[in-house]
């Protein structure tokens, strides 16, 4: 079989042709490095890469195969790891200069739920400087472009990952989600993108940039891909107290049962100005399938929705300013060569160590939980968040998910956005409630632009009802596709 | 003017537990530097806190210990600094909830002479909050190095209201406070391993009035006398300082405990906007009344109360209850013998008299050896005691026997036989002793069979010095009175 063939093929056409033995992982895990040799140089989703590992891994798989000792459906399938998610023996920059001799000693718990599912865990995929941006332009080692474009950024802060599946570098990718960075990317790059239930993906291992609203999430060309990755990476962790003790459904075989008539929201609040006119186009489309299908679509309100970006920049500004204290230049991370004294060690360290935005970051945070600004700033934006929620619960008593467009514009240009923070900012304003509320959402491609870029829709589900999210997005996805459509590159 | 002393302490504990406060590895004090760590210790990326139940089980137990008030809830808040004994930079403790509220600590004051009781006073608590130990840094020159062993072990602060007024009462506090916290297993308190470290605030005011004064933080206070000494000096030199029209600046000082001042610490090391917030890392932990219930049951007597009852149910005396008391396990011994013997009383003189000197003089350390580790049984002190009772070991033999009693682990019948004693109480040996006696001394048989009572006093004279002291008093004059009946 070529290698476009194979790289064409989704993770659950893969593994059917591992079982039929059509091919073998090492076969397959081949494919991706030529491509990733192909075009990487253009793309540059990978932060690093090592392939010896990948191939004796894909090797191994083979070997179960071999035995009739296979781990499952995802044994033999590479999958991609944004670069902020512990592998034992691996590195771990979280795009920063601050990190960059560091290894982690030790795995995240999805990657030792990948290990014993047997997936062929990949390279480091790139990304904005621990999670903070929406372009990957914020990655101290260079951008990812947009393989749909390759002047365009390709949405972040999981870029990398969303690129790579894009690029058809890797089927599957990790990816971590903190106000809207598996989704955004997602769409700009024309794949799928989980963000799950906080609690439902374990944070052990995630490197924080803002914990109580952080959540690992899949990403991948189908519905049906995401469902896949997603059901192995769930699960309760007795290593994060945050994780919820909940079992995880058959996210694969709820797919395959037929879809109930459902309600399907439209928040009002998010149809209004700023909306690109093909994206606004794109996404009545999508209404028009659902309600060809038989469903329901009703108008709600979601009145705090302008609220959201800016409690979301208090909260997980005070959270990251905390979380990062810890690279401090003393024990693991690159220390400044000019310090002199313990203050300097921290001083200097930390600020030849990040980028502009992280520090920008840390400064508002810290800023936000000062004493005698806490209450006007950190404690309001905790309560605004709580009104936040209650919008949320109160729309989820009439509809069973909420639609709405990914991002307001496809794919934006290199150096538009990045000199202004707010405008930046504003282009997560779809997906930063759903993180603040703590529910499921979901980016799925829904067409192209007239030049050629991807557009997605959102959707939005009710608290770890991921199984009839997955259900009412691949309702659509199966019909359309749109993520199997390769970029000509 | 005279002036008196406003003292408040706050007591950090470190808890008896299996594993650290937020991840599985292990406790422990003396092990090689940073051996005692993982991910979570060390602050990696990624890595989480998880609580560990058993020390917010042993929380909940001081908080019953203490009558304090138990919160619904146990919440934690991140205290954000920079310095290098917490790798996070962030430490996580309990701000605005702590697990417990209000409590109080039953004090004795010294009494007239040791074997006087003093006066007993409450002390009110304001508040008891878990938090994660730091590590332990050591300076040098231009060095200075950091061990993560102690980072992350649970520890329990103890804040009491400033209802201390001598730096007797903070000595007292401080020693009670310790041995209930032995008492009910929470920790060893043992100040040396810095399982026990206090911290005092010091104010004076004029006596008579009620506004309390400037208040100034002493620190490095790390032994109980130096709790007392610290304290000490810092009033007279307050009251130095007033008295030569000084301003009391509120300050952190330093105790120094060898050349016995304080001294300000730098302002750096103090003046902290710790931005504190909800850990994000951790949920909330419901506590309902099912589980303090459960916890409540292992709630022991508390010393002073075990001490109250050794006076009034056992009838003893305040000097042996006072150097019973304060020692959980010496008790356990005590009542062990007070069960075998139903006699408290010579149960407590001879742990407190015999045993306790045999304890000090047997370790060459200037720690006495632990009460776990006598090699005396209450058994055998047990046996020793009954065996005086029916005679067959004089008070003076069994005063002989204890110390090799004590060193040799062996009962008090094995070293009579061994030692060829046991004649001594023979009864057919006696016996013939008693008959020599009446024989040698007629007249005094005479006057006895005559009514004259204590005219038998000679004859056991006699009996006693032919057996050197060593029989049986009360078989000599039970033989005595037999054989002159005949």
């Amino acid at each position: 079989m070529s290698n476009t063939s194979i790289i064409e093929k989704t993770a659950v056409e893969l593994s059917k042709s591992l079982i039929s033995k059509e091919l073998s992982a090492t076969e397959i895990a081949q494919a991706y490095l030529d491509q990733i040799d192909r075009v990487d140089h253009q793309v540059h989703a990978f932060l690093h890469r090592d392939d010896e590992d990948f191939i004796s891994q894909a090797k191994a798989s083979d070997a179960r195969r071999a035995e009739g000792k296979t781990l499952g459906p995802l044994d033999g399938i590479p999958v991609g790891i944004k670069d902020v998610i512990s592998v034992k023996g691996q590195p771990l920059t979280a795009a920063s200069k601050i990190l960059k001799d560091y290894i982690s000693p030790y795995d995240a718990t999805v990657i030792t739920k990948l290990k014993e599912a047997g997936a062929v865990i990949g390279g480091r995929l790139n990304l904005d400087e621990f999670a903070m941006g929406s372009s990957t332009e914020n990655s101290a080692y260079g951008p990812t472009r947009n393989p749909w474009d390759f002047d365009r950024v390709p949405g972040g802060s999981s870029g990398g990952s969303s690129a790579a599946v894009a690029a058809r570098e890797a089927p599957l990718t990790l990816g971590s989600d903190t106000g809207g960075s598996i989704r955004q990317p997602a769409s700009l790059c024309g794949v799928v993108g989980v963000k799950p239930t906080y609690g439902m993906v374990s944070r052990y291992g995630l490197a924080a940039f803002a914990s109580s609203l952080d959540q690992i999430g899949p990403l991948s060309q189908t519905v049906e891909d995401a469902a896949l990755l997603l059901e192995i990476i769930s699960g309760h962790d007795p290593l994060d107290s945050t994780s919820y003790p909940i079992k995880v459904p058959n996210y694969t075989s709820a797919l395959e049962t037929s879809l109930e008539p459902c309600t399907l929201g439209l928040p009002k609040e998010f149809f209004g100005d700023g909306m690109d006119d093909e994206v606004r186009k794109a996404i009545e489309q999508t209404i028009e399938f659902y309600k060809g299908l038989g469903h329901k679509i009703v108008e709600v309100s979601l009145p705090t929705t302008d609220l959201a970006v800016p409690v979301y920049y208090v909260i997980a500004t005070a959270e990251a300013s905390s979380n990062l204290a810890r690279y401090d230049g003393i024990r693991y991370t690159s220390r400044s060569a000019a310090s002199t004294n313990a203050i300097d060690v921290y001083a200097k360290s930390r600020g030849e160590g990040f980028g502009e935005e992280v520090k920008r970051r840390c400064i508002l945070g810290t800023y936000g939980l000062s004493s005698g600004y806490y209450d006007a700033y950190y404690l309001k934006a905790q309560k605004t968040r709580t009104l936040i929620r209650e919008d949320f619960s109160r729309v989820f008593k009439k509809v069973d998910v909420i639609l709405t467009p990914t991002s307001p514009t496809p794919a934006f240009k290199f150096g538009e956005k990045s000199n202004d923070p707010i405008s930046m900012y504003l282009s997560d304003i779809y997906n930063i409630s759903t993180n603040l509320a703590g529910l499921p959402a979901l980016s799925v491609p829904c067409g192209f632009t007239k030049g050629g870029l991807p557009i997605g829709m959102q959707l939005i589900g009710q608290a770890f009802e991921e199984s009839s999210l997955l259900s009412i997005a691949h309702a659509y996805d199966r019909e359309h596709r749109y993520g199997c459509k390769a970029p000509s590159i | 003017m005279k002036f008196e002393a406003v003292i408040g302490l706050e007591v950090h504990v470190q808890l008896d537990t299996n594993s650290k406060m937020f991840t599985r590895v292990p406790c422990g004090f003396g092990h090689p530097p940073n051996s005692l760590t993982d991910a979570v210790i060390l602050g990696l990326p990624g890595a989480l806190p998880v609580m560990n139940r058993e020390a917010i089980e042993k929380s909940i137990k001081v908080g019953l210990l203490l009558d304090c008030k138990i919160a619904s809830t146990c919440k934690w808040d991140r205290k954000n600094y920079f310095y290098p004994d917490m790798p996070k930079n962030y430490q996580i403790t309990q701000f605005d909830q702590p697990i417990c509220e209000g409590g109080e600590v039953e004090i004795e004051l010294p009494g007239d002479s040791p074997a006087v009781m003093g006066k007993h006073r409450m002390v009110k608590l304001t508040r008891i909050h878990l938090e994660e130990d730091v590590g332990k840094l050591t300076h040098f020159e231009n060095d200075s190095l950091v061990d993560y062993n102690r980072a992350g072990s649970p520890l329990l602060e103890i804040v009491s209201e400033p209802d201390l007024y001598s730096p007797e009462e903070a000595f007292s506090f401080l020693t009670s406070l310790r041995n209930s916290l032995i008492y009910a297993g929470i920790s060893s308190c043992d100040m040396e391993k810095g399982q026990l470290r206090c911290d005092a605030n010091v104010s004076i005011r004029p006596v008579g009035t009620e506004t309390l004064g400037t208040k100034v933080e002493l620190k490095n206070l790390n032994t109980i006398s130096g709790v007392k000494n610290g304290v000490e000096y810092e009033i007279k030199r307050q009251i130095k300082a007033i008295e030569e029209k000084e301003e009391i600046v509120q300050e952190t000082r330093r105790w120094n405990p060898d050349q016995r001042y304080t001294i300000p610490m730098r302002s750096k090391e103090m003046a902290h906007d710790y931005r504190y917030f909800p850990e994000p890392d951790l949920m909330p932990v419901k506590i309902d009344q099912e589980w303090i219930d459960q916890i409540a049951k292992e709630i022991p007597e508390k010393p002073f109360e075990k001490q109250r009852r050794y006076m009034e149910e056992m009838n003893l005396p305040y000097s042996i209850t006072s150097a019973l008391c304060p020692d959980f396990q010496l008790c356990q011994y005590f009542e062990q013998v007070t069960a075998l013997t139903q006699d408290p009383r010579k149960a407590g003189n001879w742990v407190v008299n015999d045993l306790l000197r045999e304890l000090s003089h047997s370790n060459e350390e200037s720690t006495p050896t632990p009460i776990e580790d006598s090699p005396l049984t209450p058994e055998h002190l047990a046996a020793l005691i009954q065996l005086i009772e029916k005679g067959t070991v004089s008070n003076n033999v069994a005063k002989e026997l204890f110390p090799e009693m004590f060193s040799s682990g062996k009962s008090a019948l094995e070293l009579v036989k061994e030692k060829g004693l046991e004649a001594q109480s023979d009864q057919g040996e006696i016996e013939s002793i008693c008959a020599q006696a009446i024989e040698s001394d007629p007249d005094a048989a005479q006057k006895f069979k005559g009514g004259k009572e204590g005219a038998i006093n000679a004859l056991k004279g006699f009996v006693m010095k032919a057996t050197r002291g060593q029989a049986n008093p009360q078989v000599v004059d039970e033989t005595l009175r037999q054989l002159l009946a005949q």
